[in-house]
Formats: structure tokens, sequence, C-alpha cells
């Protein structure tokens, strides 16, 4: 009877599909992986990456809100390279490039003017927070001292920081480091940085989720080939872009 | 004298059982994203480790906005087939069925457009702002994860209730009537 092979057909079609997802989750979960991400969903989170930063270049201002009392203390999480306290006096900031390695005293900071908003501060594990950040705008900073442009001109593509003793590290696309709110931070809500905040400079990008806004800043890299990051070795999304 | 009745478009039907399987999979790597700041519904420590959903925000992450795509584009064709076959306007389902039904759809887009306004908080702050704010935004996601937790179970009791006939419907197309 023709309506009994075509019930029989459904049903195999309909075993058949959910035995395929079943098998096809569990492939994907025990298969080959980049940076601890299974392949195929690295390669997504990377075309997602790529459609967001075509799309919406990152332009778009993280929004003002009320900013939090003066000497509030700004929610902590994370002490990765801040185990030891941070030598204040005697602090160096490295900057290198493919073609040049130069050493800045933390008073170079002041240099240019201090830029400040109170922002939203989102964290990926799911909290966020109104936070006030003040310090120098990184394209003004890199304007100022000529750093971040090839001989030809051109910016490099990446950005890498890393704490002094290189236990924490990130690394961030030139586009979003030359935004106008992304600051070397020297102050947050309204007060001198404190060491687990970062202390005596950190790194704010309220464009990306918090763990890209790395604490104590010992050393910037200007590189046409990404730099290492710290969370993406454990399988989070590179570009973080909100 | 029995009647074959075609009451399940092919279209509707693969859509149905692929938003079951990309719906599981939304729901279960929500969950080991949630899972990292449950402030909702706290999730004890107990239970997160006996059910193997603790410490995997990464993998849920990444789970999460593989399988959004599969769940979006699945939506849209379903939505473009309730709309261009006029099944919104015509079906033969009963009021409160058609109540359940309408509410769901409107979860599911609900939970896309909470979920871009988290997703992207800056890129599409408008609609962020639309919808109350970042944390509200959140708020709203989760309800309505819960939603479709809540849904589930009934429209299986009731799809139980009603009978192998109203299955086969799903899975084959046909109801025979009596």
């Amino acid at each position: 009877m023709k309506l009994k092979n075509r019930l029989i057909i459904s049903l195999a079609c309909f075993t058949l599909f959910f035995t395929l997802v079943i098998v096809a989750v569990n492939l994907i979960k025990s298969g080959e992986k980049i940076e601890r991400s299974p392949v195929i969903l690295r390669k997504t989170l990377m075309f997602n990456e790529r459609l967001w930063s075509k799309l919406f270049p990152p332009k778009n201002l993280s929004l003002e809100r009320p900013s939090p009392p003066k000497g509030k203390l700004p929610r902590v999480n994370g002490r990765i390279g801040l185990e030891t306290a941070p030598d204040v006096a005697n602090y160096k900031i490295i900057v290198e490039s493919p073609d040049k390695k130069i050493t800045l005293p933390l008073s170079a900071i002041y240099a240019t003017a201090k830029i400040g908003y109170s922002t939203e501060f989102r964290c990926i594990e799911g909290w966020s927070e109104d936070m006030q950040f003040a310090g120098a705008r990184f394209s003004d900073f890199l304007d100022f001292y000529k750093l971040g442009r090839k001989s030809d001109g051109t910016y490099y593509n990446y950005v890498g920081l890393e704490t002094p003793d290189r236990k924490y590290y990130v690394s961030i696309d030139m586009a979003s480091m030359l935004h106008p709110q992304t600051l070397l931070a020297y102050e947050m809500n309204h007060s001198e940085l404190r060491a687990l905040n970062g202390a005596p400079l950190r790194l704010a990008i309220p464009i990306k989720y918090g763990y890209k806004s790395l604490k104590r800043v010992g050393k910037i890299i200007f590189s046409d080939t990404r730099p290492p990051d710290y969370w993406v070795e454990y399988g989070y999304d590179w570009y973080a872009g909100l | 004298m029995t009647k074959i009745v075609e009451k399940h478009s092919l279209i509707k039907r693969c859509t149905h059982w692929m938003n079951v399987a990309l719906l599981c999979l939304m729901i279960w790597s929500g969950i080991l994203i949630y899972w990292a700041n449950d402030i909702y519904i706290v999730i004890p420590n107990e239970l997160a480790r006996a059910l193997n959903i603790n410490q995997r925000l990464a993998e849920g992450m990444a789970w999460h906005f593989f399988i959004m795509w599969g769940f979006v584009l699945n939506g849209l064709v379903y939505l473009a087939y309730l709309v261009c076959s006029g099944e919104w306007r015509f079906s033969n389902y009963n009021k409160i069925q058609k109540i359940a039904y309408t509410a769901v759809i409107i979860m599911a887009i609900w939970a896309v457009l909470s979920g871009l306004a988290i997703y992207k908080p800056v890129t599409l702050g408008w609609l962020t702002k639309i919808l109350g704010g970042y944390e509200a935004a959140r708020f709203q996601h989760f309800l309505m994860m819960c939603g479709f937790v809540i849904f589930i179970p009934i429209h299986v009791i009731q799809v139980l209730r009603a009978g192998w006939n109203n299955f086969r419907s799903m899975v084959a197309g046909y109801e025979i009537e009596k």
C-alpha cells in the first residue's frame, strides 16, 4: 500500500535525521581542534568575526552610562599577571615592532590629552558594570610617538599587549585599537588605578569583552601576524567584538 | 469510511524537526554560557557537576554562535512558509493551540532579538537600548529560554494525549479521519 510506504520512508528519514544530528555533534566534539575549539566551531567564530567587522567596522561608541561615584571600587575579576606588586617607581613600557624596539617611562603616557568616559564594562562571563575610565587615547599615543605604522605609512594589522611578567597577554585588531574609546588608562572611577585593576597602566577597550582590557601593560607589540592571546588558547573567540 | 487528510506540508515537517534539534542545542549551549554567571536561577555546584555543565563557557559560546545560524535560517524558512502559504490565517487549530503556537513564534523572534542585543551591544546599541539595556536584554533572553523549556513538555504531553495519528501527521504529513 502506498500510504504504508510513505509512512515507512518518513519514519526512516525521521530516525536517520536525529541519529545524524547526534553523530555529527559527537564527531565535532571529539574531532580536531584549533586552540581548544573544534575546527568547525573555531572556523565559524572566525567567519562571524569577518562578517561583523566587514559589515560594521568598529565605529559605534559604547554608550555613555551614569558615572559611578568617585572611589567606588570597580569589580575585580582575574589576577593572572598581577600576582606580584607592580614596580611603579621603575615602571617601563616596552614598545616593539618588527623594525624597532623602544622603552618608554610611565610618564610618557601623560604626553597626550586625558580622555575619560563612563560606560558599561562587559565580562564574557555574563556580568556587566558601569565603570569610568580615563587615560591616553591609544590612537593619540600612537600619533604622538609615531608608533604602529610601517615604513610605507600603513598601520600594522595587530596590536599585542602583555603584562610585565608575560603571564597574561592579548592581541587585538588595529581597527579596534584605533577606536576613540580605546585608552591606555591610569584612572578608574575617578581615582588612581588600584593594583588589582591594573595599576599603573591598563588597557580599556569597551567595544570588546573585558578579557581584552589587559591590566598592567608592560609591553605593546605591533605586528602583521596575530600575537598570542591568553583566553583564545582556552577556546574563547579571538575577536570578542561587541 | 476513512478519509486521508494532508495535514502538514513537507516544508513544515522539515523545519519543525530541524527546529527540535537546533533549539535543543541552543538551550544546551546557552546553559553552558549561563552557568558562568547564574544570577537568575542559581545552579547548585553538585547539580552542575552531575550534569557536566560546569567550566564550559568557551565551548558553550562556540556552539551557540555556530548553531545560531541554523536556528535563524530555519526559523526564517518557516516564517516565510507561514506567510506565503497563508497558513497563519487559515490554519485549522483550535483557539488555545493558535494562541500557544503564535506565542512560541513570538518568543523565538524575541529570543533572537534579545540574543543579538547581548551579542553585539555596541554594534547594535540601538537594539539593546530598545530592549531596555544590556542587563535587561540578557534577562529577556534567559526568560525566553525558560519559556521554551516550559512549552516543550506541555507540547509533548499534548501530542501524547492526542495519540499516534497526530504524531504521525508531523512525520509523514497525513492524518486519517474516520
